[in-house]
């Protein structure tokens, strides 16, 4: 009997041989070709066990964070007229509530008369109810889209443009959630900025089962709990606490 | 890599073209945890393979002006990282410095060395490990990112050989040429655990 030879077993361990069935054939009849190939896979499964260090699910943002600082320019495609102004009037807004939120945060407690203290609190306020307007927001779009039912392709370039406009704003949120040390915020808006990313960049038309796929993934992430805790928590800030006579 | 990762992949590609950096982003998102892997099987350590994740996406970046739109981005992405750890490795050879296996990670061949450590396995484990570093620096460019990739990644002999830009026969052959180095610099070990 002709033996096989050491790299047709090799390849046979991964699939890769000419003829499988017959290498399979061959070894259940001759023992020194069989001996040869438990030999193999006792080396090669001793290597499956070498482990990689964990890398977590925000590992991307963070190589993001490293890489974007050394990411050469690219000239963009111009944006149509009509949603530049859109865009510029929402980003103003969206920027006017960050800075009267930091000049709030940024000044000094204590240090000024009682109607300073006052005008602070309402800027945070201010920025409280657009955070949590801008909570809900993300998070009915997120639970239409994962609740959609669908028997044939599903059109999703309605929820890809509110996607769209919610990225602009979620950016300058958590910018702020980050220099004002608020990380529980930075970290939760960090999350739904990737999945409103995915969303907005990906196909416009997505079968069941990638809609299914999707709503696995909402759901694997916990991107709607924490959406829906974090609101809670900011609408509850967002009360004014209950002034007793004194 | 599944039909939608891999056409969201071209559109997001596409619009990275175009200086949207939110697609470079969501595909830098989608395919670090895969790059780190690959690059840290090749390097042998944490610090290296970080590196090498960084460099990889930034050479992407730079040549996304190259990319056949028709091809696996995937498989693209990989071919940029294998290229930049060996470009790594190599160096480090030119150095005269061993292939960097990480001190603290875990014994490659613990199934062969399971159950609670003795000293005997201790200093088992030891050899292997110096075994396993010393099988792998001894591996060719070619047949170390062959094994990797299909050993651990689990590309497909074709995928492997677009990466290495050979023939697949000749990516069948880096893999054996891998598996026989080490099986032989492994086995005596292996024999002797039994």
């Amino acid at each position: 009997m002709k033996h096989l030879t050491e790299e047709t077993l090799v390849l046979h361990y991964y699939g890769d041989a000419d003829e499988d069935a017959a290498v399979e054939q061959h070894c259940a009849e001759c023992e020194a070709c069989r001996a040869l190939y438990h030999s193999i896979e006792r080396a090669l499964g001793g290597l499956e066990k070498w482990s990689v260090p964990e890398r977590g699910a925000a590992y991307g943002a963070e190589v993001w964070k490293r890489l974007q600082p050394a990411l050469p320019a690219r000239s963009r495609v111009p944006i149509p007229a009509v949603s530049w102004r859109w865009a510029v009037a929402s980003l103003a807004l969206a920027a006017m509530l960050v800075l009267a939120f930091l000049a709030g945060r940024s000044y000094p407690p204590g240090s000024g008369p009682a109607p300073t203290v006052a005008k602070n609190t309402l800027r945070e306020r201010v920025l409280l109810v657009a955070l949590s307007d801008y909570l809900e927001r993300s998070q009915r779009m997120l639970t239409e889209l994962a609740n959609a039912g669908a028997a044939g392709p599903y059109d999703i370039s309605f929820e890809q443009g509110r996607a769209a406009d919610l990225l602009d704003e979620s950016r300058l949120y958590r910018q702020t959630a980050a220099r004002t040390g608020d990380d529980v915020v930075a970290g939760v808006l960090d999350e739904l900025e990737r999945v409103l990313l995915e969303i907005a960049h990906g196909p416009s038309r997505i079968s069941p089962a990638e809609l299914e796929d999707l709503r696995f993934r909402l759901q694997a992430e916990g991107i709607l709990f924490k959406l829906r805790v974090l609101s809670a928590n900011v609408r509850n800030q967002d009360q004014p606490a209950i002034q007793h006579p004194l | 890599m599944n039909s939608r990762m891999e056409f969201a992949n071209g559109e997001l590609v596409a619009q990275a073209r175009s200086g949207n950096a939110d697609a470079f982003r969501v595909l830098v998102d989608r395919h670090s945890r895969g790059l780190f892997r690959v690059a840290f099987r090749m390097t042998g350590n944490e610090p290296d393979a970080e590196d090498v994740v960084q460099e990889s996406f930034l050479r992407a970046y730079r040549q996304l002006g190259k990319f056949d739109q028709r091809a696996s981005f995937g498989t693209w992405l990989y071919r940029i990282t294998v290229n930049c750890a060996l470009d790594l490795v190599r160096s480090r050879k030119r150095r005269g410095e061993p292939w960097a296996a990480d001190p603290g990670a875990e014994d490659p061949m613990q199934t062969a060395a399971s159950g609670d450590p003795t000293p005997e396995r201790l200093a088992f484990s030891g050899e292997v490990r110096e075994r396993v570093a010393d099988a792998l620096n001894e591996l060719s460019a070619a047949e170390r990112a062959a094994f990797v990739l299909r050993h651990y990644e689990g590309l497909p002999i074709e995928d492997v050989s677009r990466v290495l830009g050979c023939n697949p026969g000749a990516a069948k052959h880096s893999v054996f040429r891998a598996v026989q180095k080490l099986r032989r610099a492994l086995e005596p070990l292996v024999s002797a655990a039994k």
